[in-house]
């Protein structure tokens, strides 16, 4: 069936299976590779997208949940990978092996945008959802706190959240 | 080429000219008759075996060798080349080679092994480099080499106040002869601007934008997407399958029956479903049924095998390992003998990234896109299997959603390969979580029985094990051996280690720290009980232990878990800094904290840790704190990442004694997922403070090492905490509620 959305900004039209996790649709039918697959089943946070800008598991989540909505990928966090948080994650050299971390950044990028300089209790709390096998924890965390510094620093700029490539944020 | 094989083994070196000017570099680890053919070898065509490319551009790329599966040896090996051939490491493109064993040695990743084997070769390729640039540059100049210097990819001539960049004089510096790498001048430590330098990884931008880097992220115009159903006891075949019901379903291409063998590293048998997306596929699986020949393994259980351990420990074992003294005696007049039985379990790998791989055969020629730790291996597994020249297969090492040894086995390269070559046309083949968990080639379990006694004075006088493991005869299976000089053997007089194992049609293999990281909890929690025993501090105790060494030499070691290279003051070493570091012994901590230490060598590191843990009223047990002290040799190489490999696999460690197990069932894997197989979350992460002790000694590796102590570090604390003495894994098993 066909579903429309609007896609990292842009109106985003797919004719598939109304079953189809929106994960799929993005890897498979729209191929956007950035979305991770990790275990189908909301357990590990791999596949962490926005949906209306809250942190959302695509891997199980129908695309006719969709239809309407606003989505945004890590391809869309910022068009030119400028995000506070993608900066801080190069800062910080977050990454092992690599693969969680989209779905890491989509946590930690819904969380800043509701809570601008959060507590460690906070970080916790919100990217507990989302496993890192290589267990890069400590540095996520740092790197949290270093985005949220980051902008705090550069508020008064017109784009804290870096270039804007339609994040919802 | 001459391939003799008693003849020196030498590296040498090839240069070339790149086709529009500039010069590429590469070495060989190859075996070589003599100088002559050596010299006679024509300068290299092939332009794949270069290491570094200059352009006239002055665009320097270095090619790394080694699967990258979040060790960050992408990053590492191309540092410690840039850094000899002295360039800016801003100016450096870094290149993913693809497997070609013809002009890379050890294209692998696995036993921390990158550092120790690459870290001279990969200098001199980098010395090389800048020798042949200044070799040009001399000759331009009509000066003597030993005038010229370089600096960020720049040769000068400081009396003459000229100079040269590299893209400059990388035309003609690949027309001057190569220097023989064994002799061409390294840097001095000192000298070194890149090593030792914190370096983020070279992907990282890629990573957090999103591009595509990994094997399940390949796409190959004209592809289909599998999935691939085997019968959930190992190595069960297929009887037959409702492939008409399927093939109905929706978006599905093919479904077809795959033969396989009955080695469990192999091709297995199976259903292989191909759709025009892989959620197609995924769901026309769940219209499958399949009638299975389970085989001969249907009824094994984890209980079976306990019960059956225990039976083994009633008996003579069925063989020595090695024994030094007469350990039976030295219990008899111990003045305090402890006995205990030790357990650890099954454990899957579970990399984040699922298993996958794609494979196109096209005109009798297979291109693979494969995750793996062991391209070579996975290349010589689909040539056998499908009756192949391993010539006509290449293997293209994609980025690794982490490894820790599942993929050094190539099963579902071989199964996509299989499937790509049945189907006619190019195949995605990606496992579901299910699948992965479920046909993994686990760490194997092991089962310890254990008898030490300690002397009036408090001085440990005998050790007996008697290990219990899986394998048939003098075999153990895969990673479920042991090695004979595992410490604490040579530290004791009286010292025995035995062995018997049972069969097992489980695939067992290595998984990060094999071997040692169920030893290291048997052996250091045994030693935290006859500390208590002897009644002495846990570090003091093993000082004294440290110094109690044998004379006998180290016998039967292997390399990595072996215990083969264990070092009495290196360990002492890092053992005194972590007590230091984490004060140890200074504070008087509340009921219900403790603080446990462990050590272990492997992999050519000593590592030494100390866990403060909290266990409540209840019993849940909270991580405080980690201190590691380790000596991984005189150079950390990229200290930011040494830094964030140790956190990750202190972290690992702690996941593993937590909550993670899996259990067989009528011989098959009962968990599933990662509600059944809990991975670590942040809420359980403690802080990791992170020493390394600068030894004169080679640098060697670090994915590894420093995984084995944190496990009895944490159930050491937990004794210390409470009294309870944990003999078993994992801890999610045990009642630590005290009152």
């Amino acid at each position: 069936m066909t579903v429309t959305f609007t896609l990292n900004g842009r109106s985003t039209t797919v004719d598939v299976a109304p079953d189809m996790p929106l994960l799929w649709v993005l890897r498979d039918v729209l191929d956007l590779k950035g979305t991770k697959f990790g275990c189908g089943a909301a357990h590990c946070g791999a596949c962490t997208v926005h949906l209306n800008g809250a942190a959302t598991r695509s891997c199980v989540l129908p695309v006719t949940a969709v239809a309407g909505a606003s989505v945004t990928t890590i391809e869309g966090l910022s068009s030119d990978g400028t995000h506070a948080l993608q900066r801080a994650w190069e800062e910080v050299d977050v990454p092992q092996c690599g693969y969680c971390q989209a779905g890491q950044l989509m946590s930690a990028a819904a969380l800043l945008s509701r809570t601008a300089k959060p507590t460690d209790t906070q970080i916790d709390e919100a990217m507990n959802g989302n496993l890192c096998r290589c267990a890069t924890y400590l540095r996520i965390r740092q790197a949290i706190h270093r985005a949220a510094e980051m902008t705090a620093t550069e508020a008064g700029g017109t784009n804290p959240g870096g270039r804007s490539g339609g994040s919802d944020l | 080429m001459n391939t003799t094989l008693n003849v020196d083994r030498r590296q040498f070196l090839r240069v070339t000219a790149l086709a529009g000017g500039g010069m590429l570099l590469g070495t060989q680890l190859e075996y070589f008759g003599s100088a002559e053919a050596l010299a006679a070898e024509p300068a290299a065509n092939a332009v794949l075996n270069a290491y570094i490319r200059i352009t006239p551009e002055n665009v320097i790329t270095i090619v790394a060798k080694n699967p990258e599966i979040g060790q960050g040896v992408k990053t590492m090996l191309p540092m410690i080349i840039a850094d000899e051939l002295d360039v800016d490491w801003k100016d450096v493109r870094i290149e993913q080679a693809s497997l070609d064993t013809e002009n890379y040695p050890g294209q692998s990743a696995g036993g921390s092994t990158a550092t120790p084997n690459n870290w001279t070769p990969m200098r001199r390729v980098g010395a090389a480099g800048r020798a042949m640039l200044i070799a040009a540059a001399a000759d331009t100049w009509r000066v003597p080499a030993s005038e010229c210097t370089t600096a960020s990819g720049v040769v000068h001539h400081r009396s003459s106040g000229r100079s040269l960049r590299y893209g400059e004089l990388a035309t003609k510096a690949a027309t001057m002869a190569a220097p023989d790498l064994e002799t061409v001048p390294l840097k001095n430590p000192g000298q070194f601007r890149i090593i030792g330098t914190r370096v983020p990884g070279v992907d990282n931008h890629a990573i957090v934008t999103g591009q595509p880097l990994y094997g399940i992220d390949v796409t190959v115009p004209g592809m289909l997407f599998a999935v691939f159903e085997k019968c959930p006891v190992f190595g069960g075949r297929v009887s037959n399958a409702n492939l008409d019901e399927v093939r109905a379903a929706a978006g599905v291409r093919q479904a077809f029956v795959v033969e396989g063998g009955t080695a469990l590293n192999g091709l297995l048998s199976g259903v292989a479903i191909l759709g025009d997306t892989w959620w197609a596929a995924k769901s026309a699986r769940q219209r499958l049924r399949v009638t299975w020949d389970e085989g001969a393994t249907a009824q094994q259980s984890s209980a079976a095998f306990a019960a059956q351990a225990a039976t083994l420990s009633q008996q003579p074992p069925q063989r020595s390992l090695r024994r030094d003294g007469d350990p039976d005696a030295a219990l008899a007049s111990a003045a305090n003998v402890v006995e205990a039985e030790y357990f650890y379990p099954f454990i899957s790998h579970a990399p984040l990234e699922p298993q996958n791989c794609t494979a196109h055969l096209q005109n009798g020629r297979m291109e693979i896109w494969a995750p793996t730790q062991t391209p070579a291996s996975g290349r010589r597994l689909v040539a056998q299997t499908l009756g192949m020249q391993e010539t006509d297969i290449t293997i293209h090492i994609m980025r690794s959603g982490g490894g820790f040894g599942r993929r050094l086995y190539n099963d579902y390269m071989v199964e996509a390969a299989a499937i790509a070559r049945q189907a006619g046309v190019p195949v995605k083949l990606l496992w579901t979580r299910e699948d992965d968990m479920q046909h993994d080639f686990y760490r194997p379990a092991g089962f310890h029985y254990l008898k030490g006694g300690v002397d009036a004075n408090g001085r440990l006088v005998a050790w007996r094990n008697h290990f219990i493991s899986f394998g048939e005869g003098e075999r153990f299976a895969s990673s479920a051996g042991i090695g004979a000089a595992e410490f604490p053997a040579r530290y004791i007089a009286n010292y025995a280690l035995d062995a018997s194992v049972m069969p097992l049609g489980v695939p067992t293999g290595a998984l990060r720290a094999p071997t040692s990281n169920g030893v290291a909890f048997v052996v250091q929690s045994f030693i935290d009980e006859l500390a208590d025993a002897a009644g002495k501090d846990p570090i003091q105790f093993r000082r004294e232990l440290l110094a109690n060494m044998q004379p006998e030499p180290p016998q039967g070691g292997q390399r990595g878990g072996g215990g083969g290279g264990f070092d009495a003051d290196r360990m002492r070493g890092v053992l005194d800094m972590v007590a230091e570091r984490s004060g140890w012994g200074r504070q008087q901590l509340p009921r219900g904290t403790g603080m446990g230490v462990g050590f272990h060598y492997s992999h050519r590191g000593h590592f030494a840790e100390v866990v403060q843990a909290t266990v409540s009223r209840q019993g849940v047990v909270t991580v405080d704190k980690v201190w590691v002290a380790g000596d991984i040799g005189s150079q950390v190489i990229n200290p930011g990442n040494a830094e964030n490999q140790t956190q990750g696999a202190v972290l690992d460690g702690i996941a593993e004694a937590l909550g993670q197990e899996i259990t067989i069932e009528r011989g098959r894997t009962v968990q599933s997922n990662f509600h059944d197989f809990p991975l670590l979350r942040l809420t359980q992460v403690p802080p990791v403070e992170i020493h390394f002790n600068i030894t004169n000694n080679p640098p060697t590796g670090l994915g590894e090492p420093s995984l084995p102590p944190v496990v009895p570090a944490l159930t050491n604390a937990i004794f210390a905490a409470t009294g309870k003495r944990v003999r078993s894994l994992p801890l999610s098993k045990h009642d630590l509620s005290w009152s």
